[in-house]
């Protein structure tokens, strides 16, 4: 009859019991209870998660492809699977692989796996992550070998790439910063690994720590990852720390909104931070907002194209945009966000806002936002010169200084990969 | 044979409406919940964008958001002395299909019953006696009040954020809200709509002929809003594409847009869609349901044990359900005995189009539910004595839509294809308008709902038999309604006038509404009803069966008020009495 309990207080229930036949002290189990607790959340700061779990498959079972310029990477099994996953691993060893790239048996660990930032990362949060990763359902199965391409398949050219690109150290505290600061330092720099995509990568798949947060093109993604330390682009310098916490915890805010990949670490990553985390990165964001942009852009059409563009542009937005964003591109923030002086419109890259147009832009849902509001695609309704007349009539309209699109640039992007 | 699913505390038979909030209410509880849907997953961003959802043909003339006939349809006579044929496209009404059920296709028009609607026999019999009621009528008092079920239309209106005005808050009358609504303990959530040009000319002329006119209370929000699930409904764009379509907007309260974003993110929830639940399962004493019995698509039959069964389909799969499951005493028209099939109804509509020359009234502006209406002659607001019947309408101007298929009119006489009609088309669509009655439809001996004896599913079950057609009594209150809202509209100065009451046959192949009701229906008194004042069936008391199925007749109103209140009060009932002393409610 009715005696069912749900099924958090079954398996805790089940859990105790298993601990005190262990005959562990109970002191004890709290601790390695809490330490499993912190290992979590440092995992979803760190958003293993989103390499490490093929959507819908097994928690960290690895073997999720990673498409790059050199040929597909398969991420690895991190369970405690012995023959498959990091079972046999030491504390020791998994935090030799997160500071130093490299695996249990001194292996080179390819730089998809991003240990330029994770070494920055204390002992003691890697020994929480370690102790999180031993807790989790074992998962046999073997992954995938790397499929690259000659000469990338040759493992010991990832030493060279080191000397370029890896300077090994833990994360050193600016003691002429608020805590806060370090605090959103060492989670932006370290686990959040912001940099892997918000950095410009040059051909040999590195980036130099000199031009962090400079933004830069995705590969293979074809989405654009503006830079964190121009306010012309995603600095965010001119926000208020309450806006960058509400874009970073819930995925909108009064600024904008995240769309594409940023929905994507939205929803596996920082929504579940606390509010200080949160408020660290806020502010040492703010502060990365100080820097001066990238050069002018220089103009990529003829000016008489762009005067022709910009009278289809506002007969395409009058018609298609304006009931949502309004005839003066305010908005309805936070879910119909404004295009007028939003960065995300006006970078010297117009792939986000071609692609948004075409394929649509999605806001993961958060606890924060439960019900997030999609942006409808137009691929199928609006011809490459409409979008990229629109693109350029919001690129430039409401005091926007974008530069225009062609319909050529639109066109390119049909094909991008909409995952 | 089926295999077998580890056991679950609740199963859930559809997930649309009341399956939501069912779903929702016994997570919250802290029951493991899976939701068994038949149809596929519904969400705003990738099934209703704006860019495409706004297709007429698509929606309206295709049917693509409802069931296929060729998945399960109805078979459909006048009376016994017919065989009956079975449905081969929808008609007169459309059966919804996938997550969200009939929320997602609604208009919204988002009413509360009348406090004498739950009392209807009494309430009449006290009034005119009960000579004055048709010998074969079969109507019913519901075993709740208004008052019963007050707390639960607020909570339905709060998570729909409904906009529109009060009449009627604790007791005191207010000032341009409907003054017979039952007493609310509150104002709607959010503000009525914005009323285009045609109902503000037809509140002018109902105000001048002393009637009082107000806002009809629309899902359709007036305004952003965010419920107490914390979900935020957006402000309706007002472009006309509701009833039959998705809501791009994220602003017609529907369960994608108020339950389901916080529903999904629960561990103790779980959905299975494009399945279908073929049966509820009983123990050997036939007192218990023991879980559901569901086919996926590959045809593969699995097994769910579950300890308590909510039944949440559309009205007419929820009867045929209990039919092909074995559970209640169907209902026989020759003795009046048995009690699943019985007191079916229906909605009694009708509509007056009026013509002028020099006119614009934008229809294009639209929501499924903004409009002003009268409600003088609903329910028994009005002295039945000296008309001969009884039941009644709310009666209005509601802008529904513009839509080019199906949302334009003209005059009689126009050809009806060619260069003449295409003139009459475009000099007609913005200067004429439409006025509507929705009016009640009351339960009689001869109406019911029973398995079909030759035509069956693809499953090889039976079809379930619809035997139904207007009796005098709905025909004359059609008319009368007609009359009124014509009196009304003649005063709006048209040059034309067209009455169009409800008159003649049923006919099945013309939309009328989707407001089938009754079948399995509420009361307090097992021998003629198959559920009691909570919706827990009478005679398996770990089965509850939820919406308008357990209307013992239909009041004047659009349903889904009424159908989301009961939801909210039988969760209730689950929550703080099933759950403490599992089994019957209420002794008999």
């Amino acid at each position: 009859m009715w005696n069912r309990r749900p099924p958090l207080r079954r398996l805790l229930l089940a859990g105790a019991c298993l601990i005190g036949l262990t005959a562990m002290g109970a002191a004890a189990a709290r601790a390695e209870d809490a330490l499993v607790k912190q290992g979590e959340y440092l995992a979803r700061a760190g958003d293993c998660i989103a390499c490490h779990t093929v959507p819908g498959g097994a928690l960290f079972g690895g073997g999720r492809p990673m498409p790059t310029p050199f040929g597909t990477l398969y991420s690895s099994n991190i369970t405690p699977d012995a023959a498959n996953g990091i079972g046999k691993w030491t504390a020791e060893q998994f935090y030799a692989s997160m500071h130093t790239g490299r695996s249990e048996d001194g292996g080179l660990i390819y730089p998809a796996m991003p240990f330029p930032a994770y070494t920055k990362v204390t002992r003691a949060d890697s020994d929480a992550m370690y102790a999180y990763l031993r807790s989790v359902p074992a998962v046999g199965a073997a992954v995938r070998p790397h499929d690259l391409r000659f000469p990338y398949n040759n493992r010991s050219l990832i030493l060279g790439w080191r000397t370029l690109f890896f300077s090994e150290g833990e994360y050193k505290p600016d003691a002429s910063k608020s805590e806060a600061w370090n605090r959103g330092a060492y989670l932006v720099q370290g686990l959040g690994h912001c940099s892997m995509c918000h950095s410009p990568i040059n051909a040999l798949g590195g980036s130099s720590e000199s031009r962090a947060f400079e933004g830069g093109l995705i590969p293979m993604q074809n989405w654009y990852a503006p830079s964190l330390n121009s306010d012309k682009e995603a600095g965010l310098g001119d926000w208020s720390i309450a806006d960058i916490s509400d874009l970073l915890r819930t995925g909108v805010s009064k600024r904008g909104a995240v769309y594409g990949p940023m929905a994507e670490v939205v929803y596996d990553s920082l929504q579940y931070l606390t509010d200080p985390d949160i408020n660290g990165m806020a502010v040492y964001l703010k502060s990365l907002g100080q820097h001066s942009g990238p050069d002018a852009s220089v103009p990529t059409i003829s000016s008489s194209e762009s005067s022709l563009l910009l009278r289809l542009g506002r007969d395409v937005y009058g018609s298609q945009c304006a009931s949502c964003h309004g005839e003066g591109g305010l908005g309805m923030p936070p879910h119909f966000p404004p295009l007028a002086d939003n960065q995300s419109i006006q970078m010297s890259s117009a792939v986000n806002p071609i692609r948004m147009v075409l394929n649509g832009g999605y806001p993961p849902g958060t606890a924060g936002n439960p019900m997030p509001y999609g942006m409808p695609p137009f691929a199928q309704s609006l011809s490459d010169n409409e979008v990229a007349a629109v693109v350029t009539y919001i690129r430039s309209s409401w005091g926007n200084r974008g530069e225009a699109v062609s319909a050529r640039q639109a066109n390119e992007l049909r094909t991008a990969p909409l995952d | 044979m089926a295999r077998k699913l580890p056991a679950t505390d609740v199963v859930v038979i559809g997930l649309g409406w009341t399956g939501s909030i069912l779903a929702n209410e016994l997570t919250d509880a802290g029951l493991n919940v899976v939701a068994i849907e038949r149809g596929p997953w519904r969400d705003t961003a990738a099934d209703f964008p704006t860019t495409y959802a706004q297709d007429e043909l698509r929606y309206h003339i295709r049917h693509d958001l409802f069931l296929r006939p060729a998945q399960e349809t109805f078979t459909v006579r006048h009376n016994v002395g017919q065989a009956a044929l079975p449905m081969r496209t929808w008609g007169s009404f459309m059966p919804p299909n996938g997550v969200g059920g009939g929320g997602v296709h609604w208009n919204a028009e988002t009413w509360r019953f009348l406090p004498s609607d739950f009392q209807l026999r009494s309430h009449l019999t006290q009034r005119y006696g009960a000579a004055f009621l048709p010998e074969d009528m079969t109507i019913q008092d519901w075993g709740i009040t208004y008052d019963d079920l007050e707390p639960y239309y607020d909570r339905f209106e709060r998570l729909c954020g409904t906009s529109g005005r009060a009449g009627n808050i604790n007791g005191q009358k207010q000032a341009g809200g409907n003054p017979f609504e039952g007493p609310r303990s509150r104002d709607y959530p959010t503000p009525p709509q914005k009323q285009p040009y045609g109902p503000v000319l037809f509140a002018q002329a109902a105000r001048e002929m002393g009637y009082s006119p107000f806002p009809q209370p629309s899902g359709n929000l007036s305004q952003g809003y965010t419920n107490p699930l914390g979900v935020t409904i957006g402000p309706c764009t007002y472009c006309g594409y509701c009833e039959w379509f998705g809501c791009g907007n994220y602003s017609k309260a529907s369960p994608q847009t108020t339950i389901l974003p916080v529903l999904v993110r629960k561990p103790n929830f779980e959905a299975r869609t494009l399945c279908e639940v073929i049966k509820i399962n009983l123990d050997a004493s036939g007192k218990r349901a023991t879980g559901v019995t569901y086919v996926d698509t590959s045809g593969d039959e699995w097994e769910q044990p579950a300890d308590l069964v909510l039944l949440c389909a559309f009205q007419l799969f929820n009867v045929r359900m209990l039919l092909l499951s074995g559970i209640g005493t169907p209902y026989d028209p020759q003795t009046g005995q048995g009690v699943i099939g019985r007191n079916y109804s229906y909605q009694v509509t009708s509509s007056v189009d009026a013509f002028w020359n020099e006119k614009n009234f934008n229809p294009f502006v639209a929501s499924g539910a903004i409009g002003m209406c009268i409600d003088e002659f609903n329910g028994d607001n009005f002295d039945h004595g000296p008309h001969g019947f009884v039941g009644g309408g709310y009666m209005g101007a509601v802008q529904t839509n513009g839509r080019p298929i199906l949302g334009t009119r003209v005059p009689p006489g126009t050809p009806t294809w060619g260069a003449a009609w295409k003139k009459a088309i475009a000099q007609n669509y913005l200067s004429s308008y439409g006025m509507a009655t929705h009016g009640s439809c009351y339960s009689y001996r001869d109406v019911f709902l029973d398995l079909d004896p030759t035509y069956k599913d693809a499953h090889g079950r039976p079809l379930m038999r619809i035997t139904f057609d207007f009796h005098q009594n709905e025909l004359r209150m059609s008319q009368f309604l007609t009359d009124r809202v014509a009196e009304v509209t003649q005063k709006m100065g048209p040059q034309q006038i067209v009455k169009r009451p409800r008159t003649g046959h049923y006919d099945d192949t013309k939309y009328q509404t989707t407001h089938t009701c009754g079948g399995a229906i509420m009361g307090t008194d097992p021998k003629t009803s198959a559920l009691n004042r909570y919706l827990q069936s009478w005679d398996v008391s770990n089965l509850f069966v939820t919406g308008a199925t357990a209307f013992p007749q239909n009041a004047g109103y659009n349903p889904t008020g009424t159908v989301g209140a009961l939801a909210f009060w039988a969760a209730d009932a689950i929550r703080n009495q099933y759950m403490k002393n599992p089994g019957p409610l209420v002794q008999t």
